[in-house]
């Protein structure tokens, strides 16, 4: 209702939002987060209950590097028993098999221990996932409706989908690839020490070479990257501007105008593609590279190094396996690095939203046995606090009686409604429900005896049953088929494959829009309310259906208080009271007759459609 | 499939040259274990140090070949990727551009915005990744494996300790894929059953505030997160095993090659050799790695792919005919003979046998409920549409023998959705430019921003007729940008003008305005609208009535009451007595 004709679900254009996850790594750009440490402790604080079980993976993950480690030398000690056993008295092949038995046992302790990490961490982060999403979902509840001004339907829909995803999935898995990589690192640096202290200087002098290139290329590639997302999304603005608006091109010979402009920002973005492409492709050969030169030093080094008989030929080849482990996590690291950076920038937006201030309760009563008296006492309102813009109305409507809230498109018609149901509260005065002020009930509570048909009618994926019922869940199925009877709907589902049981699609549209209306009308009879809200439709129905509509209503409003956003003429006559909106403020209010003799704006509406 | 890959061939140059580059790549990399095992056999066991400097010298120049071939690979397939990407997505979009309504239909226009975004990217990111890995892992991997079986002593013969660890690999990721396949079809169920839960929840924030079942929402909400925390957690935990198993099928080959040298062992190049096979081994199982990485990624990439095709090949349905000619004067207003019109896909046609004129200097009103085949009928004029049966004329030429863009110079068209393109206030009025080659363009500009009711927000506004318009109008009110539709139709100048319930944003006092100012306009014009509320249409010229695609009545408004059953009930379901005589 609020924004009613914005399209909140407007998708929030992809491609910077989710870092990195396509492509190759380290060449985004990646979103920080403006806290980091804070939102990392709240992150930790929020997987409390799994702490024990990351712990425990985190050391089988240590287990598995420390089993891992001891393979390399294994291996070398195979060797050299074969080196020794060929210079002299043959090869000791069960001293061979011993080393082959124990690199078999090690890996598979590594590979079960890994194994064993990965299960638990699994767990970790589908539980926290779990817990988000649950949060993030009972929190939409708790937030006052002005939250959702300023936040789109979109971007909490991001939330839930895309930050969870980034924040727990991610999480799980840079938590495994730290423990794991500095495990390796050092584990690995301690065996290369002992193995041969120049070798090991070698392989760490490698280190900074490595990571100068590597820095270089990132910061190219990001450099283009950014052109390349921004020349992206304007050529896709475009496709989605010329498509959307394909009709009015076609009807205005404006085909070659547009495809000019098309080739244009096509040809941008090729060339930021190739160059972003070709960088970012860089990140492979520079690793190669330095890994190979690494290599090469060590088996030239290392040769001379056996030659001297410093070395065995064993250690030389564990060393090269060594090297090759410790080169892996070097070259991660920039990656682990981001992706752990759009984590916390994730989690960051979700405990953003997860602590905003929730709706006060301000009130316990709730309107069981309540009349429908509704009294406006000077009331003041503004949507934003330094722009009031209903600034003192006041307006007593008896039980039973039928109110019009009219005026042009933008008034601001719905304020009106959105106050009564204390969907927002007032900024001065209050508003009486039975001589009651509306702030002793609770939200809830006032609710309960309030219903409302609006103009796009809300029904969700399930049985035309259900969505009736939602007005009133204990109802028995005959009350539902009373209620539908009343609304004038009980023939048009009784023609439906299923009738009652027919399942309404996802998007609601295997049913006409008369259909649906009378749908919501028929749940707002079951609810039975003492005050009830009506949206008249504007958009066109078909006859025979709007005269449904118009009857079911009638029925419905019987001996209710009704507020009703009225458009059709015959509606504001008959009303009771008329209240008049211009530019977010109620300028004028009575009956019809006693507006027309008073030739005010209202006089001027009316008169203006038969000019 | 076929069309989207075919885009490839103009690169076919740089593609042998890429594949050239991957055939020397290999070979320098395949080249290093084989210079480590000469540094350990000659060099070590020799005790020669000089060998082991002029071996180490050469691995270096092989490294940097690897390095030099990987860099221009990565430089050219960068090239191929982004061209063929640019080439697929250009067609993509003059194709589209000049479809006619039914191909749009017949696709959405959402689908055809994906197919020309997310598609090709795609399609690209596959191409990249299919000339690097594709293309090169079954050359390391043929060459590891000959290499493997070159080398001498005791390990050459045990080549089919890497045929069983392929095997052993290829088995387990079959299993691991099978088990978990159609969990992740499931997984993207669930995803979107909580997508979809979370938007109604969204769209409905204040029905369920109001009828208080947040708890029941909750619940719903519930049972899908149970389920999708529940599978992903399963696909997860199998997919952890990936990494622990291939280790340990690396092990396993590395502890078996070692054992067997062992027993076979006859001198210190048997030692080195080994050593070298184990490398090749390690290369050719990478390889088998990759390939099956590109085989996980392929299905996605087919069915963008797909997509992509399916638009490539479609025809645009409407298009001039052979002996087209242009409109030199209008003559004569817009006539339907019998005109049958369905869509595709749907039994019963939208309009069927109906027949009227509307005259130059007259206003002709369509009226009728929902679905009745009103906005169909307008569409037929300036052909975004071709009628199934009957014909339409225009200026007495059936509009099939005019040339779409002389047709739509001489007819003014304001669809229902006002759509607005990025630009000024100028640039949008002054639409497409026909009729700009007169000069004159700012008169026609100011006129018709007057008559269409828009000069005193655009005066209002800071750049007046510069001021900037965002994608799709964003920046502007409905009623504004509906108002500047109607401007940008009148600035045409054009014979014929088409409303097609084109001022239902419009508020009582600017819509009756707007009126007034249209009739003085248009007097020579025909004018044609198509409306909702009889209120709006009762000085009509002639109104024509359609009632399920058939011509219910046509007439005048006091005719219409008295002859036609539709329109009386029309007229009496939104107007009182008084109003309707008034």
């Amino acid at each position: 209702m609020s924004g009613g004709k914005i399209n909140k679900n407007a998708p929030r254009i992809g491609g910077m939002r989710r870092g990195p996850g396509h492509g190759p790594p380290g060449a985004f750009p990646v979103q920080k987060a403006e806290n980091f440490s804070l939102t990392l402790k709240k992150l930790i604080r929020y997987m409390k209950g799994s702490i024990p079980a990351a712990i425990a993976a985190m050391l089988m993950t240590v287990g598995a590097v420390a089993a891992t480690i001891f393979i390399p030398k294994a291996m070398g000690d195979a060797v050299d028993l074969m080196i020794k056993g060929l210079t002299g008295g043959g090869i000791d092949v069960s001293a061979v098999l011993q080393r082959v038995g124990l690199m078999i046992t090690l890996g598979v302790a590594a590979g079960a221990l890994r194994y064993g990490s990965g299960f638990i961490f699994a767990g970790v982060s589908q539980k926290i996932t779990f817990n988000l999403r649950r949060d993030i979902y009972a929190k939409i509840d708790r937030l006052p409706l002005k939250y959702f001004d300023k936040v789109s339907n979109g971007e909490v829909l991001s939330y839930l989908t895309n930050d969870v995803d980034t924040a727990s999935t991610t999480l799980s898995q840079t938590l495994s690839q730290v423990v794991m990589s500095a495990a390796t690192i050092a584990g690995v640096l301690v065996m290369m020490f002992m193995s041969s202290w120049i070798l090991t200087l070698i392989a760490i002098l490698i280190i900074p070479v490595s990571l100068l290139l590597l820095i270089t290329v990132v910061k190219f590639s990001q450099k283009y990257f950014t052109a390349q997302q921004k020349n992206l999304a304007d050529v896709n603005g475009h496709i989605e501007e010329a498509f959307a608006g394909h009709n009015v091109i076609t009807l205005y010979n404006n085909q070659d105008f547009s495809k000019a402009r098309f080739d244009k920002l096509n040809g941008e973005l090729y060339d930021s593609a190739r160059k972003s492409q070709f960088f970012s492709g860089l990140m492979m050969p520079v690793m190669m590279f330095t890994g190979n030169l690494g290599y090469v030093l060590i088996c030239a080094v290392g040769g001379l190094l056996v030659i001297g008989g410093v070395m065995s030929v064993g250690a030389v080849v564990a060393f090269m396996q060594y090297l090759r482990e410790f080169n892996q996590p070097v070259n991660q690291s920039a990656n682990i690095i981001n992706t752990l950076q759009s984590t916390v920038a994730a989690a960051e937006r979700i405990f953003k939203f997860l602590d905003a201030d929730d709706e006060r309760e301000t009130g316990t009563l709730t309107a069981d046995d309540v009349l429908g008296d509704v009294e406006f006492k000077n009331v003041r309102f503004g949507y934003e606090p330094d722009k009031i813009v209903i600034n003192d109305f006041s307006c007593k409507i008896t039980a039973g009686s039928r109110v019009a809230i009219v005026g042009p498109t933008g008034a601001g018609k719905t304020t009106v409604v959105k106050l009564l149901m204390r969907f927002y509260d007032l900024d001065g005065g209050n508003i009486a429900l039975d001589g009651v002020n509306t702030e002793e009930f609770s939200r809830g509570g006032l609710r309960k005896r309030f219903a409302m048909v609006l103009q796009d009618a809300w029904l969700f994926n399930g049985t035309v049953r259900d969505n009736i019922r939602y007005g009133k869940f204990d109802a028995t199925d005959d009350e539902v088929h009373a209620a539908a009877a009343t609304a004038y709907a009980d023939r048009f589902i009784r023609s439906l494959p299923g009738d009652y049981d027919f399942v309404l699609n996802e998007e609601a549209d295997n049913i006409s829009l008369g259909q649906k209306q009378l749908l919501t009308i028929a749940r707002a009879v079951l609810a039975d309310p003492r005050v009830l809200i009506l949206d008249e439709a504007t958009s066109s129905v078909d006859t025979r259906t709007e005269l449904l509509i118009q009857r079911a209503m009638e029925s419905l409003m019987r001996g209710r208080t009704s507020f009703v956003i009225a458009h059709r003429l015959s509606t504001i006559k008959d009303a009771d009271t008329i209240l008049v909106m211009r530019g977010g403020d109620i300028v004028e209010q009575g009956p019809h007759d006693e507006l027309i003799r008073r030739g005010g704006f209202y006089a001027e509406l009316y008169n203006s459609q038969f000019e | 499939m076929k069309k989207a890959f075919g885009f490839c061939l103009k690169y076919w140059r740089s593609i042998i040259f890429v594949f050239a580059l991957l055939l020397i790549q290999a070979w320098c990399d395949l080249a290093l274990p084989e210079y480590m095992s000469k540094i350990l056999a000659e060099g070590v066991a020799g005790q020669n140090s000089a060998l082991v400097w002029r071996y180490g010298g050469i691995m270096l120049g092989y490294a940097f070949g690897v390095c030099t071939a990987s860099v221009t690979v990565g430089y050219l397939s960068a090239r191929i990727g982004a061209g063929v990407s640019r080439d697929i997505r250009a067609e993509l979009f003059s194709r589209t551009a000049d479809f006619s309504g039914a191909e749009f239909d017949r696709f959405g226009v959402s689908t055809l915005i994906t197919r020309a975004t997310n598609d090709v990217t795609q399609i690209q990111m596959f191409l990249i990744m299919l000339i690097r890995i594709a293309l090169y892992s079954p050359i390391a991997a043929a060459g590891g494996i000959f290499k493997a079986l070159k080398t001498g002593g005791g390990a050459g013969g045990s080549a089919w300790i890497i045929a069983v660890g392929v095997g052993a690999l290829l088995t387990f990721i079959a299993v691991l894929l099978l088990t978990v396949q159609p969990k992740f079809l499931r997984l993207q169920k669930l995803t979107d059953k909580i997508n979809l839960l979370a938007r109604e929840r969204l769209n409905g924030m204040t029905v369920i505030r109001a009828f208080g079942t947040g708890a029941y929402e909750r619940g719903r909400f519930g049972e899908a997160n149970t389920a999708l925390t529940d599978t992903s957690l399963f696909v997860n935990r199998v997919m952890s095993l990936l990494f622990p198993v291939i280790n340990l099928i690396m092990y396993g080959i590395m502890a078996a090659v070692i054992w067997l040298t062992a027993k076979s062992a006859v001198s210190a190049q048997s030692v080195a050799d080994m050593t070298a096979f184990i490398q090749y081994a390690a290369t050719v199982i990478m390889s088998f790695l990759m390939l099956t990485m590109i085989f996980v990624l392929f299905p996605r990439a087919v069915v963008s792919a797909k997509r992509v095709g399916e638009v490539l090949s479609t025809e645009r349905s409407v298009k001039d005919s052979p002996g087209a000619a242009d409109i030199d004067t209008v003559t004569d207003g817009v006539e339907f003979r019998d005109v049958t019109f369905s869509y595709p896909n749907s039994e019963a046609p939208v309009l069927s046998g109906v027949s009227f004129r509307a005259e130059l200097g007259q206003t002709t009103a369509i009226i009728g409920s929902t679905g009745s085949g009103k906005s169909t009928l307008v569409s037929l004029i300036p052909r975004l549409y071709d009628p199934g049966g009957g014909e339409v004329l225009f200026s007495g030429r059936s509009v099939k023998d005019i040339t779409l863009r002389s047709l739509r110079k001489n007819v003014a068209f304001v669809p229902q959705k006002a759509t607005l393109f990025s630009g000024t206030v100028k640039s949008n009025i002054l639409f497409g430019g026909d009729g700009n080659d007169g000069g004159g363009e700012d008169a026609r500009m100011l006129e018709a921003a007057e008559i269409s009711q828009s000069a005193e927000f655009i005066g209002e506004k800071s750049g007046g007729f510069d001021e900037p318009i965002d994608r799709g109008g964003a920046n502007v009110s409905g009623g504004q940008k509906q108002r500047l539709a109607v401007a940008r139709a009148l600035a045409k100048n054009a014979p014929v003008i088409v409303f097609d319930d084109s001022f239902s944003a419009l508020d009582f006092k600017t819509d009756s305005a707007l009126r007034a100012a249209l009739r003085e306009r248009c007097k020579s014009a025909a004018v044609i609208a198509v409306a909702q509320r009889v209120g709006t249409i009762m000085s009509a010229d002639k109104i024509i009535v359609l009632d399920g695609g058939r011509l219910a009545g046509e007439g005048t408004h006091g005719e219409l009451m008295k002859t036609c059953a539709v329109y009386a009930d029309i007229a009496k379901s939104q107007l009182s007595e008084e109003e309707l005589n008034k």
